[in-house]
């Protein structure tokens, strides 16, 4: 059964053809979660039957002559971050194990106007804090490569379901690299969009001036794909920007001669893996050869990104929970004295280990008193490091840094040491802060056989020539061609 | 020790939008509890803020006519505490900064005019409304109100008095009614008012310890608990006690203040810029233009009444206590230039019908045309003025116009010479002992004259051509 180690563009040429109908190829795609999920669980809630239900709207329709575009009859994964009309959006929580959604995400909206099959709902770390899976209600996802491993995260389910073909994308979020981080941990493209271009509407906020959606896929042309339905301006969602969505996979070919790449110093530091470090200079240099143009460049603020990054992240989150009270909606609990002690209750059983201590976190940084010293310093230190990119993108047009300083590692091997958590995620945060564009591929594999990711950031909105570097990379190597063990 | 009080008043108003300031629900009062609410005001997971840009309009607007000076950018911040009636856990205001600053409202205060500085004033979202069921310890959550727009409006502690501070609402109510942008009503909750009162030693400049006073709900209420609360504070320094720093609520059965649990006040809100919403930029074009169409407000036309119609101070207050009457009142004088006379209409017979301040004034049937039509008939003799008013009343409940009345009830003023003359005389024939009296020097029997004509012509006679005859006739002898 060939069927679902496909690319989106493979599939939907072949949908498009008729040689494949949308049913078939969700049956094969439901068949293979059904054999393979025990394994990894990156699914928190499969839809096999409105999945074959709207599969077979899909079929009719295109059947009837009406092909809507290339996503049409396409399975797909979507992070249990985005809320989908009747259907329970947990976001890895307990607090929302019930809760089904009044209303659809404008980006779950979008891939159903755009006929794309929703298959189910992807497992993460719950309100999407974390970089392994392992802090969801609904247990941890495995690393399709290596069953011990995590998958990375907090979008874990999304890029273990489609490293292991358990649909052909996802759509994931990335506060702090929680797109791009699981992307490499499992070998696949993933893109954070530049901070305003995918509407946030329905995506259950974490860090609300951070956090963006965007997609997990198998090659750098799907990521166009889907870019090209999710991306555009949204009348609701204030911080989406009204800027052109071009067809994302126009210039994928174009070559890439006489491209500026700016190598960052302060992103090859001690403790970095040496097999991580030796891949992505390889890969910098066949970038070079391919006619572009490196040099290298500072940007002296980076040190600090994770220290603002927890204390902006945080104040925001602790303000964005606070709904998740019991009253209206999700979980609560009864037996409580009184108001005060139904509040107490229900956030404290609701709630994970991680979320309390980020809402902690950061009700302590907003905190009279206390203001200043962490929110608003934390704030400067952000628009510097924007300032930074900014200064470094006067002279470059794209930047190259290593994704993760290390490949997939244990599950249980950082559950107890928050910090090192945290520094999974160094070399993503700083493109979150800044707003900017960024995406992993894959750019080989340790000696174990577990994948590297190469990351690449761009200026903002210009997501184009990410896209191009990537793809021009891409189809110079075959690491694409791997397949996890599963 | 003499002591004076320093009040600083914080005035929410409703915005008239028809939506809410975040979502596209409907913001009408009175609907079936939960039946306007939405995802976005519920605050189900997800769900973002989208600016109502009326709302920010009106909210201009209101700075605008208070004098405020309209900041260039201001921003929401959230506002983060945790109770049943704010679903989201926080509240979007404005904090660090607002929309507009550094205003100012005129008042009367035992005769003299008075400046209160308005502090600032910003735009923030309303709560929803708990409803308590005590007997069956049950409380109830209707989610309507949430997200309805509101402006607070701060005012600088420069209110000494009870008075001071009812004839400062009175006056902010009336502007905001003036541009339309509330519709002030207490009872409803379209205004409310929390007050901040504190006592000094007379002269000082120092502030005192100051209590807040939440949620006073009519003028008369604002003006009980103030003075309550001065009371109190004043028997509590003069016997050497000390204020407490708290929120304190006013039964207005009981008339006095009292302490809200301190539990519930312990509040650190924890504000900070709102990453949902943007700045909200004023463009300056904008707010020119919001500034050219605002209306004359309430305090410059009761002045131009005054010196341009000649009216006394006391009718051009009463007309242009609404801008609907003050309206009314200028559209009549398109037809019929005497001022007095249809200020004096207005206040009696046409706020009498509309029972009230003029509410409704504007779809009243007698238009300003109806109405001057009806006078112009008393100046040219064809009706008196007695008779005038039982037209209008008969306009009223039938909508005719003035001249169709006159004419079906024949009510036409009888001014031929004649027929009155031989009225005049069949009735001093009738009369002959009061004739007698009045040539006697009984003068006031005039009016017993004048009477019984009107009685015999259904008070149509034309009662200045009544008057001089009678009084020829009787003094022929």
């Amino acid at each position: 059964m060939e069927l679902p180690f496909l690319t989106i563009r493979e599939v939907s040429e072949s949908i498009k053809k008729k040689e494949i109908s949308p049913v078939e190829i969700t049956q094969a795609i439901l068949e293979r979660i059904g054999e393979v999920d025990g394994k990894l669980n990156s699914y928190i809630t499969v839809l096999a039957d409105q999945a074959i239900q709207f599969a077979k709207e899909a079929e009719k329709l295109i059947s009837s002559g009406t092909y809507i575009g290339p996503l049409h009859g396409v399975p797909i994964g979507l992070k249990d971050i985005f809320c989908m009309k009747g259907v329970r959006t947990t976001c890895g929580s307990k607090i929302l194990e019930n809760f089904i959604s009044p209303y659809d995400a404008t980006v779950t909206r979008k891939l159903k106007d755009a006929g794309a099959v929703i298959v189910g709902k992807n497992n993460m770390d719950e309100f999407a804090m974390g970089s392994s899976t392992e802090n969801s209600y609904f247990g941890p996802t495995r690393n399709p490569w290596d069953l011990e491993r995590v998958p990375g995260g907090s979008s874990g389910g999304s890029a273990a379901a489609v490293s292991a073909s358990l649909c052909f994308g996802s759509i994931g979020t990335d506060t702090g690299g929680s797109i791009r981080q699981p992307a490499t941990l499992c070998g696949l493209v993933g893109l954070k969009p530049t901070y305003g271009r995918v509407s946030r509407f329905g995506m259950i906020a974490f860090a609300s001036s951070l956090d963006q959606g965007g997609p997990l896929t198998k090659t750098v042309e799907d990521t166009a794909l889907m870019l090209n339905i999710i991306a555009g301006n949204d009348s609701r969602d204030s911080t989406s920007v009204n800027s052109p969505v071009p067809d994302y996979t126009s210039c994928l070919n174009d070559g890439i001669k006489g491209v500026k790449v700016g190598v960052p110093r302060e992103y090859f530091i001690k403790g970095i893996d040496t097999e991580v470090e030796e891949a992505v200079k390889r890969a910098i240099a066949l970038v070079e050869d391919l006619g572009g143009v490196v040099e290298e460049i500072s940007l002296p603020h980076t040190k600090h990104a994770v220290s603002a990054y927890y204390l902006l992240a945080p104040s925001e989150a602790s303000s964005n929970l606070a709904r998740y009270d019991g009253v209206k909606y999700g979980f609560r609990v009864y037996d409580a004295e009184n108001l005060r002690d139904m509040y107490f209750k229900t956030r404290a059983e609701g709630f994970g280990r991680e979320v309390k201590r980020r809402i902690m976190i950061g009700t302590y940084a907003l905190s009279s008193g206390y203001y200043d010293a962490y929110y608003l310093k934390a704030q400067r230190v952000r628009t510097l490091i924007k300032k930074d990119f900014e200064d470094a993108f006067k002279k470059v047009d794209v930047i190259m840094t290593p994704t993760s300083p290390e490949p997939a590692f244990k599950i249980g091997e950082k559950t107890d040491d928050p910090l090192k958590m945290y520094l999974s995620d160094i070399f993503t945060i700083p493109c979150n802060l800044a707003g900017l564009p960024g995406i992993s591929i894959p750019c080989g594999f340790t000696s174990t056989g577990l994948p590297i990711g190469l990351q690449i950031l761009g200026k903002p909105f210009d997501e184009e020539t990410l896209l191009r570097v990537a793809h021009n990379y891409e189809i110079h190597t075959n690491w694409k061609e791997k397949r996890p063990p599963i | 020790m003499e002591y004076e009080a320093v009040i600083g008043l914080e005035v929410h108003a409703q915005l008239l939008t028809e939506s809410k300031i975040f979502c596209s629900c409907s913001t009408k009062f009175g609907a079936n509890p939960n039946s306007q609410v939405c995802p976005i005001c519920l605050g189900m997971p997800g769900v973002l803020p989208v600016l109502n840009e009326r709302a920010l309009e009106y909210a201009i607007r209101a700075a605008l006519a208070t004098q405020c000076e309209i900041l260039a950018k201001s921003r929401f911040a959230r506002k983060n505490y945790f109770y049943p009636d704010l679903p989201k856990g926080y509240q979007i205001s404005q904090y660090e900064e607002p929309l507009s600053t550094n205003g100012s409202l005129e008042v009367e205060s035992n005769g003299l005019k008075k400046k209160i500085r308005i502090r600032r004033i910003h735009l923030e979202e309303d709560a929803g409304k708990l409803i308590h069921e005590h007997s069956q310890n049950l409380s109830h959550l209707d989610l309507n109100r949430t997200g309805v727009p509101l402006i607070e409006i701060v005012s600088e502690p420069d209110i000494a008095s009870s008075e001071e501070a009812v004839s400062y609402l009175k006056k902010l109510r009336s502007i905001l009614i003036y541009i339309g942008v509330c519709d002030g009503n207490m009872e409803e909750g379209s205004l409310r008012c929390d007050a901040n009162v504190s006592l000094r030693p007379k002269g000082s400049q120092e502030l005192g310890t100051k209590t807040e006073i939440k949620n006073v709900n009519s003028f008369k209420f604002v003006q009980k608990a103030l003075e309550y609360e001065i009371r109190r504070q004043l028997s509590l320094l003069e016997s050497g006690g000390k204020i407490v720093q708290e929120t304190r609520l006013f039964d207005s059965t009981k008339g006095i203040t009292f302490p809200m649990r301190s539990k519930e006040e312990a509040h650190d809100y924890r504000y900070f810029p709102d990453p949902d919403l943007l700045p909200v930029v004023a463009d300056s074009k904008w707010v020119e233009d919001i500034r050219s169409s605002l209306p004359e407000l309430p305090g410059a036309r009761h002045k131009r009444f005054i010196e341009e119609y000649k009216i006394p101070a006391y009718d051009s207050e009463v007309l242009t206590a609404s801008k609907e009457v003050a309206d009314y009142f200028e559209d009549c004088l398109k037809y019929y230039d005497k001022p007095k006379t249809v200020s004096n209409w207005i206040m009696t017979e046409v706020l009498r019908e509309l029972k009230g301040e003029g509410e409704g004034i504007k779809t009243f049937q007698i238009t300003p045309e109806k109405l001057s039509e009806l006078l112009k008939l008393i100046d040219d003799g064809t009706i008196n003025g007695k008779i005038a008013k039982d037209v209008f009343n008969e306009m009223v409940s039938t909508n005719k116009r003035a001249g169709e009345v006159v004419a079906e009830k024949g009510v036409m003023q009888i001014s031929d010479l004649s027929e009155i003359e031989e009225v005049i005389s069949r009735i001093i024939e009738r009369n002959p002992d009061e004739v007698s009296r009045y040539r006697a020097g009984q003068e006031k029997l005039i009016g017993f004259f004048v009477g019984e004509v009107m009685k015999a012509t259904r008070g149509k006679a034309n009662p200045k051509l009544v008057n001089e005859i009678l009084k020829n006739k009787l003094s022929e002898s």
